[in-house]
C-alpha cells in the first residue's frame, strides 16, 4: 500500500486531500449539531436595543418582530421612531452599518407621552383595553377604563380605536425628579451653575 | 496619637470660614409664611396627611414617608395650611415642585411630645422607628434619609462609627458652630447611636482649622470611648469615602456602601437632630443654617424653621441684592444657584452663600484641555478626569462607566483644578444623570417587553382553550349523532328515517282522530303549514321562473303538489268544522296526500300534451279558485275572530297569488299576442 502510494504521488495526494476533508467535515458537522444555537442570537441583541413600546410604528407587530425582521430580512434600522436617533446608532453600532436618519415616512421623534383616558366620556366599550400591547388600561365591559401611567409605553395604539375619541396623549411634564443637569455647552458664555468653576480673581494671584 | 491616614488628591481652596464666625448662633424668627416641600431628601417624596384650612401645631405631622427610602415632615410651628400647591424649590432645574405653604400665628405651640430621656430601655427596632418618624434626612447635603443608614443588616457588625463634623467646603461653619456651641447635644446623640449600633469604635473627625469645635467636643467626650480626631484641612476630606479613608485607611470599594468595610458615618448635624428626636421627642423642624458672602453686612449662622423663605432668612443678615448677581445654596463648591430668593430653606440648607461680583466672578470661558494631569491629580476618588471628560463630550457611556464614572462624588476639586476653565464636574454630573435616565429607560422597556410578551402568552392561551372547546363540542355533536343514528334505524340514511317517522306520526294521527278538539288543532295546523310551504315553493318557482332556470318544471311540480295537498287540507278542515258530520267525506280517499299526488299526476301528464297558451290559462284558472277561496276563507276568518297569526298569514298568501294572477294574466295576453 506504501509503496503504491510512493509510487503515485498524485493519488497520494488526492486521498489525503480526500481524508482530510472528511475528518474536517465530520468535526464540523459534529460541532454543528452539538452546539447549536437555539433562536437567532442577533435577532435577541437587536431586541434588547428597542425602546419596547410595541407602537407598530416600524409596520412590524411589536419590538421582537421587528427585531426579526432587521436580523433575518435585512429591513431598514431606522424605522423605530420611539428609539430615535440613539437607537439608531446603537442598532448601527451592532449591526455595522452606516447611520442612517430616521424614516421620512414618520414625522420626527416625538415627545414621550403617555395616554390619558378623559373618565368621564369613557364608555367603556374596552377596545382601548384589547388594542393596548402591555396590558396597560384597566377597566371592563361597560365600566370607566384608566390607565396604568407608570405601564404606558406611550405607543399611542388605544388613541385609534376608541369611539368616543376620549384618549388623549399627554407629554409628561418636566419634574423636579425626572429633571437632570444638561451637558455643558462649550460654546455657551453662560455662567456654569457650579460656583467653584470660577475662581477668585485674587486668590489665583495670591 | 491615632494614625491619621491620606487620601488621593484634594485641593486647598480658601476657606473663608472666618467671615461667619464673627458672633453666635442666631435665631431668624417665625416668618409669615413657611413653605415645605415634600421632598427634601434622597428617596420618594412624602405624602401630605393635612387639609387646606386645618390648623397644625409644632411638631405635628403634616406629610407621612411614603416608602422605605422616604421620611416625614412636620410642622415648624404652629400656624394653618394655607395651600398644597406647586411652588419654586430651591433646585438647580429651577422648576417647581408640591409644598404645603403653612401661614404662621407666631404663638409657636408644641404638640404633647414624647421624650424618652432614658433611651437605653428603647430596643433598637424602636429608636430607628423614633429616628425614621423624627423625619431626619442628613444634615451635611445629601439629604440621605438617616434611619435608612442606620439600619444594619442583620449579621453585619459595624466595627467603627464616624461622626462627620471635617465641614471641608469653604465658607460653611453651620457644623463648626454647632460643634462649638452645642457639643453636649452631639456627644448625647452619639451615645444613642452607641447604643443602637454597638460599634467597635466611635470617632468625630474634625478638620483642623477649628480648633474650637475639637476643644469643645473633646471636653464634652471627655470620660467616654467617644475619640474625637483632628487631621489637616484639605477639601473634599469631608466626603464619606475619604473621610474613612482619612480614619480607618480603609477604602470603600466601587459601588459599595460604607457598611462593607464596617463602618457608618453620620454628619454631626443629623446626630444632634438624632439626640432632639429620641430625648426630647422633637422632630426635625429647624437647622443652623450659614449666610456668608460678601453681599450680606453680618454674616453668620442662624437657628431657622424649616420652609423659611431664603430672602426672609437673609433680610436678618443684612442682604444687599444690589451686591449680589447669584444666590448659591450650599458651598461654592458643591453648591448650585438658586432660581429665585424666595425659595424655601430645606432640611440639606446648610449655606446661603451671596458673594459679590468680585468674590465669585463670572467664569471665564472653557478653554481647550492641555493635557497637563491636573486634574488627576487633583481627583479624591483617583479617576482620570480628562478621560472621563473626552468620554462625556463624546457621549460615549460605556466608556465611561468602564472608567468608573459613578465613584465621582462631585466634589468639583477637577473643575477648581484645571488651569483651561473648563467644567469637567458639569459634564460628569449630566453624563451621570444621563446614564441612569438611559438605565432607567432600558428597565422600563424590559418591563414592557415583559409584559408584552406575558400578553402575547395569555392570547395565545385563550386562543388554545377556545380552540380546544370548540374541538370538544364538535366531537361531543358527532357523539350524539352516531347515538341517534344507532338508536334509530341503524345505519339507514337520516332523510329515510325522516320519512319513516313522519309516515308513522301521520298513521298515529289517523288511528287516534277520535279526539274532536285534538284533530281539529292537527287540521289547522296542517292547513297553516302546508300553506306556508306551498308560499315558499311558489316564491323559489317565481324566482327560477324568471332566471329562466331549468328547474322549473321539477318547481312547478312541487308547486302544484303541495297546493293540491292544501286543498286537501282545506277540505279536510272544512269537513271536520262542518256541523254535517266530523269524519271526512265518504268520497274521499283516505289519504288526502295519495290522492293528491294522483290528482297532481294527472294534471301533469295532461299539462304535457297541453300547449303552453293552455296551460298557462288552466294554471290562471286554478290561481283565480284559489284566490276566490281564500279570500273567502279570509273573509271567515275574520268574521269568526280567528287568531291573529293565521290572518295575517291569509292575507300574505292573498296579496301573494293576486300577484301571481296578474303576472299569470300578462304572460297569457303576451302568449295569445303572440
Amino acid at each position: 500500500m506504501l509503496e503504491f502510494l510512493t509510487q503515485y504521488p498524485l493519488l497520494a495526494a488526492l486521498l489525503a486531500m480526500v481524508g482530510l476533508g472528511a475528518g474536517f467535515g465530520a468535526v464540523l458537522g459534529f460541532a454543528a449539531v452539538r452546539f447549536k444555537t437555539e433562536g437567532n442570537p442577533i435577532a435577541d441583541q437587536i431586541n434588547e436595543l428597542l425602546p419596547q413600546t410595541q407602537c407598530g410604528q416600524c409596520g412590524y407587530p411589536g419590538c421582537r418582530p421587528y427585531a426579526e425582521a432587521i436580523a433575518g430580512a435585512g429591513e431598514a434600522i431606522n424605522k423605530c421612531p420611539p428609539g430615535g436617533e440613539a437607537g439608531i446608532k446603537a442598532l448601527a453600532a451592532l449591526l455595522d452599518m452606516e447611520v442612517i436618519p430616521l424614516d421620512a415616512e414618520h414625522d420626527g421623534e416625538k415627545v414621550k407621552a403617555v395616554a390619558f383616558i378623559r373618565e368621564a366620556e369613557c364608555i367603556g366599550c374596552t377596545k382601548c383595553i384589547q388594542a393596548c400591547p402591555v396590558d396597560a388600561i384597566l377597566g371592563a365591559a361597560k365600566q370607566m377604563h384608566t390607565v396604568i401611567a407608570s405601564e404606558c409605553t406611550g405607543c399611542d395604539l388605544c388613541v385609534e380605536p376608541c369611539p368616543v375619541d376620549c384618549i388623549e396623549m399627554i407629554a409628561a411634564p418636566p419634574s423636579v425628579q425626572t429633571w437632570h443637569w444638561p451637558l455643558p455647552d462649550p460654546t455657551s458664555r453662560e455662567p456654569q451653575i457650579i460656583a467653584s468653576d470660577a475662581l477668585p480673581a485674587q486668590d489665583r494671584a495670591a | 496619637m491615632r494614625k491619621i491616614f491620606d487620601f488621593h488628591g484634594g485641593i486647598h481652596p480658601p476657606e473663608n470660614k472666618h467671615q461667619s464666625l464673627g458672633g453666635p448662633i442666631r435665631d431668624a424668627g417665625i416668618p409669615p409664611e413657611l413653605v415645605l416641600p415634600l421632598s427634601q431628601h434622597i428617596g420618594a417624596p412624602a405624602k401630605p396627611v393635612v387639609a387646606v384650612g386645618e390648623r397644625v401645631r409644632k411638631g405635628q405631622l403634616i406629610a407621612a414617608a411614603s416608602g422605605a427610602v422616604s421620611v416625614p415632615l412636620h410642622a415648624p410651628t404652629s400656624g394653618t395650611i394655607a395651600a398644597l400647591e406647586d411652588r419654586l424649590i430651591a433646585h438647580p432645574s429651577g422648576l417647581c415642585a408640591p409644598c404645603i405653604v403653612i401661614t404662621t400665628d407666631g404663638r409657636d405651640e408644641w404638640i404633647e411630645l414624647e421624650p424618652t430621656p432614658d433611651y437605653r430601655a428603647l430596643a433598637p427596632q424602636e429608636l430607628l422607628a423614633r429616628i425614621r418618624n423624627a423625619g431626619i434626612a442628613g444634615m451635611g447635603g445629601a439629604g440621605f434619609p438617616a434611619a435608612v443608614k442606620l439600619s444594619t443588616r442583620p449579621g453585619s457588625s459595624v466595627a467603627t462609627l464616624i461622626i462627620n463634623g471635617t465641614e471641608c467646603e469653604p465658607y460653611i461653619t453651620a457644623d463648626d458652630i454647632l460643634m462649638r456651641e452645642q457639643p453636649d447635644r452631639i456627644v448625647e446623640g452619639v451615645k444613642i447611636l452607641m447604643h443602637l449600633l454597638q460599634p467597635g469604635e466611635v470617632l468625630i473627625g474634625v478638620e483642623d482649622n477649628k480648633p474650637e469645635a475639637i476643644a469643645a467636643l473633646s471636653a464634652a467626650a471627655a470620660g467616654c470611648a467617644i475619640e474625637v480626631v483632628s487631621f489637616p484641612t484639605k477639601y473634599p476630606s469631608g466626603g464619606e469615602k475619604q473621610l474613612i479613608e482619612i480614619l480607618t485607611g480603609k477604602q470603600v470599594p466601587s459601588g459599595g456602601l460604607p457598611l462593607d468595610v464596617g463602618v457608618i458615618c453620620q454628619n454631626v448635624g443629623s446626630v444632634a437632630a438624632i439626640h432632639d428626636a429620641v430625648v426630647l421627642g422633637r422632630p426635625l423642624l429647624s437647622r443652623i443654617t450659614t449666610v456668608t458672602g460678601e453681599a450680606v453686612r453680618e454674616p453668620g449662622n442662624f437657628h431657622v424653621l424649616l420652609g423659611t423663605p431664603m430672602n426672609y432668612l437673609l433680610a436678618r443678615a443684612g442682604y444687599q441684592p444690589d451686591r449680589n448677581r447669584r444666590l448659591i445654596m450650599g458651598g461654592p463648591m458643591m453648591g448650585f444657584t438658586v432660581p429665585d430668593a424666595r425659595v424655601p430653606i430645606v432640611k440639606t440648607t446648610n449655606c446661603l452663600l451671596a458673594p459679590s461680583d468680585a468674590e465669585l466672578p463670572a467664569p471665564s470661558p472653557a478653554q481647550a484641555c492641555i493635557r497637563c494631569g491636573l486634574c488627576a491629580q487633583a481627583c479624591p476618588a483617583s479617576l482620570l478626569p480628562q478621560q472621563l471628560f473626552w468620554f462625556a463630550q463624546a457621549r460615549e457611556f460605556d466608556k465611561l462607566e468602564r472608567h468608573n464614572l459613578f465613584d465621582c462624588i462631585e466634589c468639583g476639586a477637577c473643575s477648581w483644578a484645571c488651569p483651561s476653565a473648563i467644567p469637567l464636574v458639569q459634564y460628569y454630573r449630566a453624563s451621570k444623570a444621563e446614564i441612569l435616565e438611559l438605565r432607567r429607560e432600558h428597565a422600563r422597556a424590559e418591563q414592557s417587553r415583559a409584559r408584552f410578551e406575558a400578553r402575547q402568552q395569555r392570547i395565545e392561551r385563550e386562543e388554545a382553550a377556545r380552540e380546544a372547546r370548540r374541538a370538544a363540542r364538535k366531537q361531543a355533536a358527532q357523539q350524539r349523532a352516531q347515538t341517534e343514528a344507532g338508536a334509530g334505524a341503524g345505519d339507514e340514511d337520516p332523510i329515510q328515517a325522516a320519512i319513516d317517522r313522519a309516515r308513522a306520526k301521520k298513521a298515529a294521527q289517523q288511528a287516534g282522530s277520535s279526539d274532536a278538539s285534538g284533530e281539529r288543532d292537527k287540521l289547522e295546523k296542517a292547513v297553516v303549514t302546508t300553506r306556508t310551504r306551498l308560499d315558499t315553493a311558489s316564491a323559489k318557482l317565481q324566482q327560477a321562473r324568471d332566471e329562466g332556470s331549468d328547474l322549473v318544471e321539477a318547481l312547478q311540480l312541487g308547486v302544484d303538489k303541495t297546493r293540491a295537498k292544501l286543498e286537501a287540507a282545506e277540505r279536510a278542515l272544512q269537513a271536520f268544522a262542518s256541523p254535517e258530520g266530523s269524519a271526512p267525506q265518504a268520497g274521499e280517499p283516505a289519504d288526502a296526500a295519495a290522492a293528491a299526488i294522483a290528482r297532481a299526476q294527472a294534471a301533469r301528464a295532461q299539462a304535457v300534451t297541453m300547449d303552453p297558451a293552455e296551460k298557462a290559462r288552466s294554471q290562471l284558472e286554478g290561481l283565480e279558485q284559489r284566490l276566490e277561496k281564500t279570500r273567502a276563507r279570509l273573509a271567515q276568518g275574520r268574521s269568526s275572530g280567528e287568531e291573529e297569526k293565521i290572518i295575517v298569514a291569509l292575507e300574505a298568501t292573498l296579496a301573494r297569488l293576486e300577484q301571481q294572477v296578474s303576472a299569470t294574466r300578462d304572460q297569457l295576453t303576451a302568449m295569445e299576442r303572440s
